[in-house]
């Protein structure tokens, strides 16, 4: 990456290229579930041998840790200036 | 050799030509120092030295072996990193507190026994305030206190501790400690302090983000590590430590997530990372200690190299607040590619450092088949990924363009960012270097098919769940807040509490002052009355008065006489 003056317009800039870059994404993940069939897992808990559990679980995991921090907000936010009052 | 002396001492004595030294011959002895500590590192052998008698006790000021020399390599290496990383600035009170600081932490490492350690506990606590109170705000001399207050009161229960166990054992000597006797705790305590464990925390929350550019990224390097060395050398294999860690896994996350400062994301992060490290020691076997040691390792730099790309950003734009922030890959290119390569390391990507340092310990909890722990591992591994892999990097440098524009970070930083970048991606790509230096014999394979394509799903998914978060609007946005922590006791409800005990204090004192002075005053009006001039008792009273009253005295006499 070179030093670019700082009106010039940049790929990412675009909508467009932003959503060809987020479906791109989105094949990754579902070729990376898919590989799951052809990995012998040598783990000693069951679970872990169920298919996609890991994708699934990252998955799961975030979703449920930014509902709950979105929650955790209401009680414990407060203004920016909380401590200087 | 130079002599049997630890190579802290060699970045403690030499901070004090710092001050006295020329502006451009200090850059280059600031960079030296560091060097010539490793010299005098290399050059000691395996062993214990600087044995000497202090009030007929044994201390051993230097025990060099595996563990120990670890953490000396690591530290010496961060303080290499931050001296160039600071270069560009001219303050010598940041350099001497810095090496005094880093030479401290040395110090410790080495330290064979616990009042050599004692010594350097409280050097570390009392030259790291200084990065805070650099920052030359009201707000840094605030937070400083604070953090002082904490640092010391650690530093209090360690030397309580170990007199206590100085008594019930009589040996000094810094060894493994039988966890249940009360100076052991203590000990424990002090070093729980340090190492930020649950409740115990919040200081270092509170203090890091407010310390100077250069400051956080040497504060996030020693004290806490020094706490992880501690434990490994003390506590290896107390089970208490697993849930503790555990705990200090999961809980950081939630808050990294809605915390707008960017540099304060990066602490609660720290805190995560010291849970894996906890869990290792307390596991105890050797696959989970080499793990806990080999992650502070890679932490130290990573962690490092994410500080450092947030400082040159606080340094160019003024400030880290995420809502403030975005679009800044175009002013940074170069900042936002090391911060992306701190943000892999951290997140455990193949080829990156955590990914052969932190998959030793969730591979020793699945070995001792610890179900819950995994699993918790698991998430945490997960949301490092979410709040400090991906935000960090998307809020700082991409999202939604703030329009700032700036110019690239100095020369020097740069530098010290491609330094750690690079250790960060060379511990990654060849594990058996670091493996070589661990405690243990490692047998250990990062890179077996069904690890990498399990972390690869586990880490794409994540961001998957945080694409969709986006793009549909869920995720909570960054806010310009204050998030209440643990800290809020102390800062609040305490203050709260003194402030109402001395309204309560001082009302009772008016109160009894009030009674005391009115009381007085109505006894000198009653006595006034009835003997001040005016009174009954003090009047001069005319002869007929006298002689009436003696003739109603004599009446009532005579009277009473007939009965």
């Amino acid at each position: 990456m070179s030093k670019k003056p700082a009106r010039k317009s940049y790929w990412l800039d675009k909508p467009r290229n932003v959503d060809r870059l987020v479906h791109t994404f989105y094949v990754i993940c579902a070729l990376l579930v898919a590989i799951d069939v052809f990995v012998a897992k040598h783990g000693p808990f069951a679970i872990e041998h169920v298919f996609g559990f890991y994708g699934f679980f990252g998955f799961v995991a975030c979703v449920a840790l930014v509902l709950i921090a979105k929650q955790l907000r209401r009680v414990i936010m407060r203004p920016e200036d909380y401590y200087d009052r | 050799m130079i002599g049997e002396f630890t190579p802290g001492l060699i970045l403690i004595l030499g901070a004090l030509l710092v001050p006295v030294l020329p502006d451009r011959i200090r850059a280059a002895y600031v960079v030296a120092l560091p060097l010539l500590a490793f010299a005098q590192l290399t050059s000691l052998p395996n062993g214990q030295f600087g044995t000497y008698e202090m009030f007929g006790l044994p201390l051993t000021t230097v025990r060099v072996d595996k563990l120990s020399l670890l953490f000396g390599y690591v530290f010496i290496i961060a303080a290499f990193i931050v001296s160039i990383y600071s270069l560009h600035e001219h303050d010598p009170v940041q350099q001497v507190a810095g090496l005094i600081y880093s030479g401290s932490a040395l110090g410790a490492v080495f330290a064979g026994d616990l009042v050599t350690l004692f010594i350097f506990w409280e050097g570390i606590a009392i030259a790291s305030v200084f990065l805070i109170w650099a920052r030359r705000t009201e707000r840094a001399y605030r937070a400083g206190m604070r953090y002082l207050v904490v640092q010391v009161t650690s530093g209090l229960l360690l030397f309580v501790g170990v007199l206590l166990h100085y008594r019930q054992t009589g040996s000094l000597a810094f060894g493994h400690l039988e966890f249940g006797t009360l100076g052991a705790m203590l000990i424990f305590i002090a070093f729980g302090i340090k190492c930020a464990f649950p409740l115990l925390h919040n200081w270092l929350q509170d203090s890091y983000p407010e310390a100077t550019v250069t400051g956080t990224v040497m504060l996030s390097a020693f004290t806490t590590k020094v706490a992880v060395y501690a434990l490994a050398r003390g506590f290896a294999g107390t089970e208490i430590l697993v849930p503790i860690g555990a705990v200090m896994t999961v809980f950081p996350i939630f808050y990294a997530v809605i915390e707008n400062d960017l540099r304060r994301v990066l602490s609660y992060s720290l805190n995560n990372q010291l849970g894996f490290m906890v869990v290792g020691i307390g596991i105890g076997t050797e696959l989970a200690l080499n793990g806990a040691v080999a992650h502070a390792f890679a932490d130290i730099i990573f962690k490092a190299l994410l500080f450092m790309a947030m400082g040159a950003v606080l340094y160019r734009v003024g400030t880290v607040k995420g809502s403030q922030l975005g679009g800044l890959y175009k002013s940074m290119p170069l900042t936002a590619g090391f911060c992306i390569v701190g943000a892999a390391s951290i997140s455990a990507f193949p080829l990156f450092s955590a990914f052969v340092t932190k998959s030793m310990v969730i591979q020793a909890a699945m070995d001792e088949g610890r179900f819950w722990i995994w699993l918790v591992l698991l998430f945490a591994s997960a949301g490092v990924f979410h709040h400090a892999g991906i935000k960090i990097p998307y809020f700082a440098f991409f999202a939604h363009d703030s329009g700032k524009r700036c110019d690239e970070a100095p020369t020097n930083m740069l530098a010290a960012m491609a330094i750690a970048a690079a250790l960060s991606i060379g511990i990654g790509v060849f594990p058996d270097v670091l493996y070589a230096l661990l405690p243990y014999k490692v047998e250990f394979r990062p890179y077996s098919l069904d690890h990498v394509v399990a972390q690869v799903q586990l880490l794409f998914l994540s961001a998957l769940a945080f694409t969709l978060l986006m793009r549909t609007g869920i995720y909570p946005p960054e806010l310009r807040s204050t998030n209440l922590d643990f800290d809020w006791i102390y800062r609040r409800l305490g203050r709260g509490i003194v402030i109402a005990s001395a309204r309560v204090a001082d009302f009772a004192w008016k109160r009894i002052v009030a009674a005391t002075v009115g009381g007085a005053q109505a006894a000198v009006v009653e006595m006034r009355r009835h003997h001040g001039p005016d009174g009954i008792l003090g009047r001069t009273w005319p002869t007929g008065a006298m002689a009436f009253w003696t003739t109603v005295m004599l009446m009532a006499y005579l009277i009473l006489s007939n009965f």
